[in-house]
C-alpha cells in the first residue's frame, strides 16, 4: 500500500550552529520516485540539509532548529523510533568508509542490528546489496576479508551496499564522489539510475552536470538559502528563474 | 514499498531493555569520578573536623615549629617545620629534576634517532614505575652510605637525600610533559630557524624554549605536585627529625611522613588523630590546586 | 656549516645526551645493585616460605600472596568502572559545563597524594563502612587510587578509533550502545587492556594506602595454599614488608630486604614490559 502524499516536506527550516545561520528558511517537497538533485557551492549547507533528515545533527554542540521536516507525514523531531527512522533513509558520505569488519559483516551490520539473525536471511541480503551495489563480482570470492582494505571507489560502492541492506525508502548521497575515480563514479551513477524505481534519491553534489545527468528536479543552495527549486531542465536552461543560478550552473562562480 | 523497511524492525524486546540498562550503568560509572573526589574530601575531613573547629589553633599550627602531640604536660601542634621540611625537600628535587629533565626531554624530541627514542621512552617509563617504597629502600641502603663517605657526616638521612631520590622519581613526569609541550610547537617554527641557518642549540634556546614555556611550566607544577604529595619515599630517606633544615645535610620530616609515622599510634578520634587527619586535608588542597593548574595549562597545548 | 656551528652544534647534542643519560644509568644501576645484594636468598624457597624468627628469616610467601589479592580485587573493582566511566566520557556525555566537571575531577582524583588515599580508605572503608581493617577495605581503597589513570588511558584507546566509523554505524540505524560494542569497544581492547595492566605494578608497588586499611606487619598463613585469606581478613604486603624489615626491625640479615626489593621491582617491570609488548603488537595489528 502506498502512503499518499509527498515523502519528504521540509516547511521553513531554519538551522544555527550556535550564532551562525546555516540554513535559513528552506521549504520544498519532495515526490516520491522522484531524484532531487542539490547543487551550490561548498558551505552552502547541503550536507546539513542531509543530515537533518537522519537526525545525525542532533549531536553537534549548539545546534538549532526550528521549522518543520516532515518524513511521509511524521516530522522527523517527534518520531519515536529515531534508529527506525534512520533505516528509512539511506546515507552515503562524502568519504569513503569501510568499517573494520569483514567485507560480510560491512553490509550485515545494520539488518544485524535491527534484529535479524537468520544466517541464509543475511547472505541473501548481502548478496543483493553487493549486486544492486555493483561490487559482488570483485568481491564474491573473499567476502570475509577485511572492509577497510579495500580501495576508495570500493569502500565507497561498499557504503551504498550498507545503505542499501536496510531497505531505505529514501537514499541520500552527499558529494558522494568527491574521493573516487571518474569511473568508478560513473557506475555508481548507473547504479543510482536502476534504484530510482525502487526509491527516493536525493543528490546533494558539487558536480552541476551530474545533477543534469541524474536530477529530475534540482534545487540551488546558496547561502543557507534556497534560491530556485525546478525541472532539471529550467535549471539548466538559458532561462532559470533567478541569474544567480545561470551564474554558477555556468561556471561564473562558486 | 514501505513493507520491506517496516520488516527490518524485530529487536527482541530483552535486548531493548538491557541496552537500557547498560547505558544507565554508563552514565553512573561516568559520575563516579566526581563522586569519589568529593568522597575523599568528604571523608578526610569529617575525620579531622571536630578538632578542627573545636581547639584547633591555626596560627600555631602555620607559625610554630614546636610539633609536641604527645607532651604530657603542654600539647603543641605547630606544624611549621613539617610544612618547610616538605617544602626543602621538593625544593631541592625540582632544582634537580627540572634542568635534567627538561634537558632530557629536549634530547629526547630534537636531537634524537627514533630507535633511540623510542628504547630511551620505554627506559623512563620504566623508572617511573619504580614503587616509592623502592626509592625509599635505595634512599636508605644506597644513598645514605654515599652520603656519608662523600660529605663526611654522622649520618645520611637528610634533605640531600631526599631530594635526590625525589628528583629521580619526578624525572619521568618532567620528561613526558616537557617532551609533549616541545611536541605541540609546530615544525614551521623549526624549519623557519633552520633555514635562517641558526645551530640546533639556539633553535632550542631562542625558539623552542621559550615557545614551549606553557607546557615546561606545566611539568614543573606537575612535579611539584607529586613531591609535595609523595610519602615512604621521603619517610624512609629523609631522617625524622622536627626541625628547620639550616643546610642540606640536616634531617627533616615532612608531612606525609608525619602522618605516617604517627596515625598508628594516635588513638582512633583523639585530638593528635585528627589533627593529622587535618594535615591530609591541607596536602589535598596543596595538590588539588596545583594539578587543577597544570591541567588547564597542559588541556591548553593538546588542544592546539 | 661552518666549524663553530659544528663544535656549537656537538656542544648541545653532547650535553643533552648526558643529561639523559645521568637518568638513565641510575635505573639499570639500581636494578643491577638490588640484585646483586639480594642474590644469595633468591630462589623458588624464597617465594614460598612464610617470613621466620620475627622476620629475620625465611621467605615471602604471606606478603607475596596478600599482594596478589590486593592487586586482583582492587583491579576486579576498579577496571570495570573505570571502562565503563570512560565510555561515558567519550561516547555519550555531551560537550557542555558538566563533563567538563567530571574530566576535571577524574584528573584531581588523579593528583590525590597517597596518604590522602590511605586516610580516605580509613576514614571511609575501615570506620564508617564498618569494613575494619581488611583485605577488603585496603583493596577498594587501592581501586579508587587506579581509578582515574585506567579512566584516562581507556579514554585514550577509545579516542583513537575514527570518528568516521560511529558516524557510518549511526547512518545506517544503529544504537550508541550497538556501535561501542560492536566496533568501539573490540578496536580499541589492546589500549584499554594496557592501561589496566599498567595500573597492576602501581597497586603492588603502594605502601601508605595500604598500611592503615589491611595491610599488617606480620601474619602466618598457610604456605604454598593459594587461598590462605579471607576477604576480611588482615594480610601482609611485599611493599609493606619491605617498609617494615628495612626500618621498623633490627638484625635483618641483609639480602632479606634486597630480595623483597628485588621480588617487587621485577615484578613491576615485567608487567610494566608486558604492557609494552601489547601497546607493540597493537600497532601492527591495526585493522584500518
Amino acid at each position: 500500500m502506498v502512503t499518499p502524499g509527498p515523502t519528504l516536506e521540509i516547511a521553513n527550516l531554519r538551522v544555527r550552529y550556535g550564532h551562525r545561520e546555516v540554513l535559513k528558511g528552506i521549504s520544498l517537497e519532495v515526490q516520491r520516485n522522484e531524484v532531487l538533485g542539490i547543487i551550490g557551492p561548498a558551505q552552502s549547507g547541503k550536507t546539513t540539509l542531509l543530515r537533518i533528515l537522519n537526525r545525525t545533527l542532533d549531536d553537534v554542540p549548539g545546534v538549532v532548529i526550528t521549522g518543520a521536516v516532515k518524513v511521509d507525514g511524521v516530522d522527523v523531531h517527534q518520531v519515536k523510533d529515531v534508529f527506525a527512522l534512520r533505516r528509512k533513509i539511506g546515507m552515503v558520505a562524502p568519504l569513503p568508509v569501510g568499517l573494520p569488519l569483514s567485507i560480510f559483516d560491512n553490509v550485515a551490520f545494520a539488518p544485524r542490528m535491527a534484529g535479524i539473525r537468520d544466517r541464509g536471511e543475511l547472505a541473501e541480503r548481502v548478496e543483493r546489496c553487493l549486486r544492486q551495489a555493483t561490487l559482488w563480482d570483485e568481491v564474491k570470492d573473499r567476502l570475509h576479508s577485511l572492509g577497510t582494505r579495500l580501495s576508495g571507489g570500493q569502500q565507497q560502492r561498499l557504503t551504498i551496499a550498507r545503505a542499501l541492506s536496510h531497505d531505505p525508502e529514501i537514499l541520500c548521497l552527499d558529494e558522494f564522489s568527491i574521493a573516487i575515480d571518474p569511473v568508478t563514479t560513473m557506475r555508481i551513477e548507473n547504479v543510482l539510475k536502476n534504484l530510482r524505481a525502487q526509491m527516493t534519491i536525493i543528490l546533494a553534489t558539487n558536480l552541476v552536470q551530474q545533477a543534469r545527468r541524474l536530477a529530475d528536479r534540482t534545487g540551488f543552495l546558496l547561502n543557507g538559502e534556497l534560491v530556485e527549486l525546478d525541472r532539471t531542465e529550467v535549471i539548466f536552461s538559458d532561462r532559470p528563474a533567478n541569474r544567480k543560478t545561470y551564474d554558477y550552473v555556468n561556471g561564473l562562480f562558486g | 514499498m514501505g513493507k520491506a523497511a517496516r520488516s527490518i524492525q524485530n529487536r527482541p524486546r530483552w535486548e531493548v531493555l538491557t541496552e537500557t540498562a547498560i547505558e544507565w550503568l554508563i552514565r553512573l560509572c561516568g559520575i563516579s569520578a566526581i563522586l569519589f573526589v568529593f568522597g575523599i574530601f568528604f571523608f578526610v575531613f569529617r575525620e579531622g573536623s571536630g578538632f578542627l573547629f573545636h581547639g584547633f589553633n591555626v596560627r600555631e599550627f602555620f607559625g610554630s615549629t614546636e610539633w609536641y602531640p604527645n607532651s604530657q604536660s603542654h600539647v603543641r601542634y605547630g606544624a611549621l617545620a613539617l610544612i618547610v621540611g616538605t617544602a626543602s625537600v621538593t625544593v631541592l628535587a625540582m632544582l634537580i629534576a627540572v634542568p635534567f629533565g627538561i634537558g632530557a626531554a629536549i634530547f629526547i624530541s630534537e636531537f634524537c634517532g627514533p630507535r633511540l627514542k623510542e628504547t630511551l621512552k620505554i627506559t623512563i617509563e620504566l623508572l617511573a614505575a619504580i614503587p616509592s617504597v623502592v626509592w625509599g629502600f635505595i634512599g636508605l641502603t644506597v644513598m645514605n652510605p654515599l652520603i656519608i663517605n662523600l660529605f663526611h657526616t654522622p649520618i645520611g638521612l637528610n634533605v640531600l637525600n631526599g631530594g635526590l631520590i625525589l628528583a629521580l622519581m619526578s624525572v619521568p613526569i618532567i620528561v613526558s610533559i616537557g617532551e609533549d609541550a616541545l611536541k605541540a610547537v609546530p615544525d614551521s617554527y623549526r624549519e623557519a630557524a633552520l633555514a635562517l641557518g641558526v645551530t640546533r642549540w639556539q633553535l632550542v634556546h631562542r625558539v623552542l624554549l621559550p615557545a614551549a614555556k606553557n607546557g615546561l611550566l606545566a611539568a614543573v607544577l606537575l612535579g611539584v605536585g607529586r613531591g609535595v604529595g609523595e610519602t615512604m619515599a621521603v619517610l624512609m630517606a629523609t631522617g625524622h627529625a622536627v626541625q628547620i633544615p639550616t643546610s642540606l645535610m640536616d634531617s627533616v620530616r615532612t608531612l606525609t611522613a608525619t602522618i605516617v609515622a604517627e596515625l598508628g599510634e594516635a588513638p582512633v578520634h583523639s585530638d593528635h588523630y585528627q589533627v593529622l587527619f587535618i594535615i591530609g586535608v591541607l596536602l589535598f588542597s596543596i595538590t588539588f590546586v596545583v594539578n587543577l593548574a597544570a591541567d588547564l595549562i597542559v588541556r591548553g597545548i593538546r588542544s592546539k | 656549516m661552518t666549524s663553530r656551528k659544528q663544535l656549537s652544534e656537538v656542544m648541545a647534542r653532547t650535553l643533552f645526551l648526558l643529561m639523559t643519560l645521568l637518568m638513565v644509568v641510575p635505573l639499570l644501576l639500581i636494578v643491577g645493585y638490588l640484585v646483586y645484594q639480594a642474590w644469595p636468598i633468591l630462589s623458588l624457597d624464597f617465594l614460598l616460605t612464610n617470613p621466620k624468627h620475627g622476620m629475620r628469616a625465611g621467605g615471602i610467601w604471606s606478603p607475596l600472596l596478600g599482594t596478589i589479592y590486593l592487586v586482583v580485587i582492587s583491579l576486579a573493582v576498579a577496571a570495570p568502572i573505570g571502562v565503563l566511566a570512560a565510555v561515558f566520557l567519550n561516547e555519550y556525555a555531551r560537550d557542555n559545563w558538566f563533563t567538563r566537571i567530571v574530566n576535571l575531577a577524574v584528573v584531581n582524583l588523579a593528583g590525590v597524594p597517597s596518604i590522602v588515599h590511605a586516610l580516605f580508605g580509613l576514614g571511609a572503608f575501615v570506620l564508617f563502612a564498618r569494613l575494619g581493617k581488611s583485605i577488603l577495605a585496603a583493596s577498594l581503597t587501592l581501586a579508587i587510587m587506579t581509578l582515574p589513570v585506567i579512566i584516562a588511558s581507556t579514554k585514550e584507546a577509545l579516542a583513537a578509533v575514527p570518528k568516521a566509523f560511529r558516524e557510518a554505524c549511526w547512518n545506517v540505524g544503529a544504537t550508541r550502545w550497538q556501535t561501542i560494542r560492536h566496533i568501539v569497544l573490540p578496536n580499541s581492547i589492546s589500549g584499554i587492556l594496557t592501561g589496566v595492566i599498567l595500573q597492576v605494578s602501581r597497586a603492588a608497588g603502594e605502601t601508605a594506602p595500604i598500611m592503615f586499611t589491611g595491610a599488617v606487619f606480620f601474619k602466618a598463613i598457610q604456605e604454598g595454599h593459594l587461598f590462605a585469606y579471607g576477604l576480611f581478613d588482615q594480610c601482609m604486603a611485599l611493599s609493606m614488608h619491605l617498609f617494615t624489615i628495612s626500618t621498623q626491625v633490627p638484625d635483618v640479615p641483609k639480602a632479606l630486604p634486597y630480595g623483597t626489593a628485588v621480588v617487587l621491582v621485577s615484578s613491576v617491570l615485567a608487567v610494566n614490559a608486558l604492557s609494552i609488548i601489547i601497546r607493540l603488537r597493537l600497532r601492527t595489528r591495526r585493522k584500518w
